[in-house]
């Protein structure tokens, strides 16, 4: 099954309740008015993309289309093309992700240890984005470790362990309670000593307002950056994409301490858009690398653009 | 809590202390207000509804006519903002004889399990004992957390391992519990589905079905978007929900979901949970964050948390010696610790009606209880002798003070310059009226009372004729003007 048809298929749940259908709204040959601009207005911000960059496609429509008749193609194409527009990169920097390679979004390092940093606010799914991405890397003939970082929150080591034994491959944990940073060290070693490919870092969820706790996942992001020279060579912020505009605050706030370097769009296959990557994108410039489309553990995908936005206007069959 | 969206109705609202009020600029206003509603994630749908009450009845004669018509318009932003979240009854109904189930439903990662915790706590607080069941099979070591947090508060859970089903589970936990007498209240902590899910959304509706539990109480995660209304909805209709608990309204999210789940669904918001630690569930009162969103401060929350933490006798003892000066040290520490009982200071101080901006205006008060800590650990390095008389603390004293907290001299010396400052303060404040009492709290934080370098003076008082009311002052000055004045106009004559 290719790539499109399995976000399709996370995203097809969702179409039977809440169409985003754009063809709905405009009608052939009528002409674009302000009622209908508000109605587009509405299903922009629906999607979580927040007022200023819903403003900026309606802004446009407005000067380009308003008080004209429409043609309905020009019109999307339009919306898209800005949408896209608004989610590509800036300064030109290459953040190419080939298709057929599900790893191209990483940065992997070329010799040696690659570690990856995974963090965020309580309950968006930074485990199970952690199995995701194991499991991805594992499939395409990557050795790794886990680590347990979450020594706070009851049983989350556990969590993690029991996807290690289903994923089959090394974790490091320590008793709950212990320094998360210490333990990413000892991850970090045991990733050396064994030699293998890649080390992912799992912490325990944070409100990103909580200075505490965001100054202990600074001291994990140090540690690990003195243990093996150039890492975090990802540092990873997982979304919930049902969040709403306070993804902003919590992109800002993390990548402050742990300078992220691209987001996992996690519960995607919800009724959720997840548009809230637009405006991220949009002030910091903080790509998406990966969306998460189901709850099985293959259900992680490389983020591109293009498709994102397709399908979220996507007719349907 | 609600700082986000506060900053964004002041913003908005701050138009109408400007300029007259016209028809246009109210609709230009409104505008503002709306995409103030929106970035706070409220539903756009909800958000228009709010405008259009809104502009109804503040276009109409009755604020026009007003004699303070900003004022107006804040208070009908208010009530609208009270009224789409309340009415709200945050008591669960527990049966008096027999056992009373609670089941927690909700998305994956909205604190259900976490909830639970809270709740059970709650409840046991109230003189019931609840008892835990993880109907949660589907994440890994769901029932391991479980199982933990039970423990921390010491109430049964009852377990099965992952093989089993939800419903032989919960069945099985209900005849468990109807076993033990004791057992007043059963939780019921399901597994987080999408509601869009009709296998699992089935086996929630059939759970429902069989067990028939007296409450089914969703919990909502607060920084949720415009799609906190289409999985609200969702569990409602396949569940018929009798509450929402909103979580994580620690951070800074706006909490638009608040006002959009109510509209939308009609269910009432229960309890907000306000942190990560256990006890940290508070019930929700569409008053006081109403009050909060436009920047009127949450004084009736800040009131019940310090009566929860608070020992009555304790603070009237402390009350009376302040009164008298009798006030040390030692009962400053006392004072200090309490304080600190009620939470995190930023919090607390957010909630104090115009202070709540102070705090984010501040960044030097990024960790107040840092200077907390550094003062009290100065205190504990003195003798019981020095806290009772801070006046004998010579050099030598100080010095040593110093050095057993690790700080530099200076910050002794200072700490007890503020102290003396202090408490001669306090002794004015107590036999101030309540009045006097809001402006002299009011000078205080004026005069940098965040500023860490600044400090409280003591009111200089007039050595022969004692301290002079400042209301006597005016009065007595006034007098003397009008004697004055009509002095001049029967002389002119």
């Amino acid at each position: 099954m290719g790539l499109f048809d399995r976000l399709k298929q996370g995203l097809q749940k969702t179409k039977d309740v809440l169409r985003t259908d754009l063809r709905d709204l405009f009608q052939e040959g009528q002409i674009l008015d302000e009622d209908q601009l508000r109605q587009l207005e509405g299903r922009l911000l629906k999607t979580d993309m927040g007022v200023v960059a819903t403003s900026a496609i309606v802004g446009k429509l407005r000067e380009e289309y308003g008080g004209r008749t429409v043609d309905v193609d020009t019109v999307l194409e339009t919306v898209k093309d800005t949408l896209k527009e608004q989610l590509a990169a800036r300064n030109d920097e290459q953040e190419h992700s080939d298709v057929n390679d599900p790893l191209s979004p990483l940065n992997l390092s070329p010799a040696g240890l690659t570690v990856i940093l995974v963090a965020g606010v309580n309950g968006v799914g930074k485990t199970t984005s952690i199995a995701k991405l194991a499991r991805l890397l594992i499939s395409s003939g990557r050795s790794l470790v886990l680590v347990a970082g979450d020594t706070f929150r009851a049983a989350a080591v556990e969590q993690l362990t029991m996807w290690s034994q289903r994923l089959g491959c090394e974790i490091v944990t320590r008793p709950s309670g212990t320094d998360p940073a210490s333990v990413a060290y000892a991850g970090c070693d045991r990733a050396l000593e064994a030699g293998v490919d890649c080390v992912i870092i799992d912490t325990a969820g944070r409100l990103q307002t909580d200075h505490n706790l965001m100054r202990e996942l600074q001291k994990i992001h140090r540690v690990i950056g003195e243990k093996v020279p150039g890492a975090p060579h990802e540092s990873l912020l997982v979304l919930d994409a049902t969040t709403g505009q306070n993804g902003i605050s919590q992109a800002k706030n993390f990548s402050e301490v742990v300078e992220c370097t691209g987001i996992v769009l996690a519960k995607l296959d919800g009724t959720a858009r997840g548009g809230i990557v637009v405006p991220i994108r949009q002030q910091m410039n903080l790509p998406v690398k990966y969306v998460g489309v189901g709850e099985g553990v293959d259900d992680l995908e490389p983020f591109d653009a293009n498709w994102f936005v397709d399908v979220l206007f996507d007719d349907g069959p | 809590m609600f700082e986000g969206i506060t900053k964004g109705l002041k913003g908005a609202l701050s138009f109408i202390e400007r300029s007259r009020l016209t028809e246009s600029n109210i609709h230009e206003g409104l505008g503002q207000v709306r995409e103030a509603l929106l970035e706070a994630d409220v539903n756009f749908d909800v958000a228009n509804d709010f405008i259009d009450r809104v502009s109804v009845q503040a276009v109409g004669d009755r604020v026009l006519k007003s004699i303070r018509p900003s004022e107006q318009i804040v208070g009908i932003v208010h009530q609208e903002l009270v009224e789409l979240m309340g009415p709200v009854d945050a008591s669960l109904p527990i049966q008096r004889d027999g056992l009373t189930v609670l089941m927690l439903c909700g998305l994956q990662g909205s604190g259900k399990t976490t909830t639970c915790g809270k709740l059970a706590r709650m409840l046991k607080e109230q003189g019931h004992l609840p008892m835990l069941v993880a109907a949660d099979l589907q994440r890994p070591a769901a029932i391991d957390q479980l199982q933990v947090i039970a423990e921390q508060i010491a109430v049964p859970c009852y377990t099965e391992p992952a093989t089993s089903t939800p419903l032989s589970v919960c069945q099985n936990g209900l005849k468990e519990a109807k076993r033990n007498p004791e057992i007043g209240v059963v939780i019921l902590d399901t597994a987080g589905r999408l509601h869009v899910d009709d296998e699992l959304m089935g086996e929630l509706e059939q759970l429902d079905r069989r067990i028939q539990p007296h409450q089914v109480l969703l919990v909502c995660d607060a920084m949720t978007g415009q799609d906190a209304v289409n999985s609200a909805k969702a569990f409602n209709d396949a569940l018929e929900v009798d509450g929402v608990i909103l979580t994580k309204l620690d951070g800074d999210t706006r909490g638009g979901a608040a006002l959009s789940v109510k509209a939308v669904t009609g269910v009432p918001i229960k309890f907000i949970g306000v942190g990560e630690q256990l006890d940290r569930l508070e019930e929700f009162r569409p008053e006081g964050m109403a009050d909060r969103i436009l920047g009127m401060g949450d004084v009736v929350g800040l009131v019940q948390r310090a009566q929860e933490q608070i020992d009555t006798d304790e603070a009237l003892a402390q009350q009376q010696k302040m009164m008298d000066g009798k006030f040390t040290l030692e009962d400053f520490r006392k004072q200090m610790r309490m304080m600190r009982k009620m939470g995190p200071m930023r919090e607390i101080m957010k909630m104090i009606p115009g202070v709540g901006g102070m705090v984010d205006d501040n960044p030097d008060m990024e960790n107040p209880e840092e200077d907390l800590r550094r003062i009290e650990g100065m205190i504990d390095s003195m003798t019981p002798h020095e806290r009772n008389n801070p006046e004998r603390i010579d050099r030598s004293r100080r010095n040593r003070i110093a050095k057993g907290s690790g700080n530099p001299p200076s910050e002794v010396n200072n700490l007890l310059k503020q102290f003396d400052a202090m408490s001669g303060m306090m002794q004015q404040m107590a036999g101030m009226g309540v009045k006097d009492r809001m402006r002299a709290v009011k000078e205080m934080s004026e005069g940098g009372m965040l500023d860490p370098g600044a400090q409280v003076r003591k009111e200089k008082t007039r050595s022969k004729r004692g301290s002079v009311d400042r209301d006597q002052v005016r009065n007595r000055k006034r007098q003397q003007r009008k004697n004055a004045r009509k002095a001049r106009k029967r002389n002119r004559r």
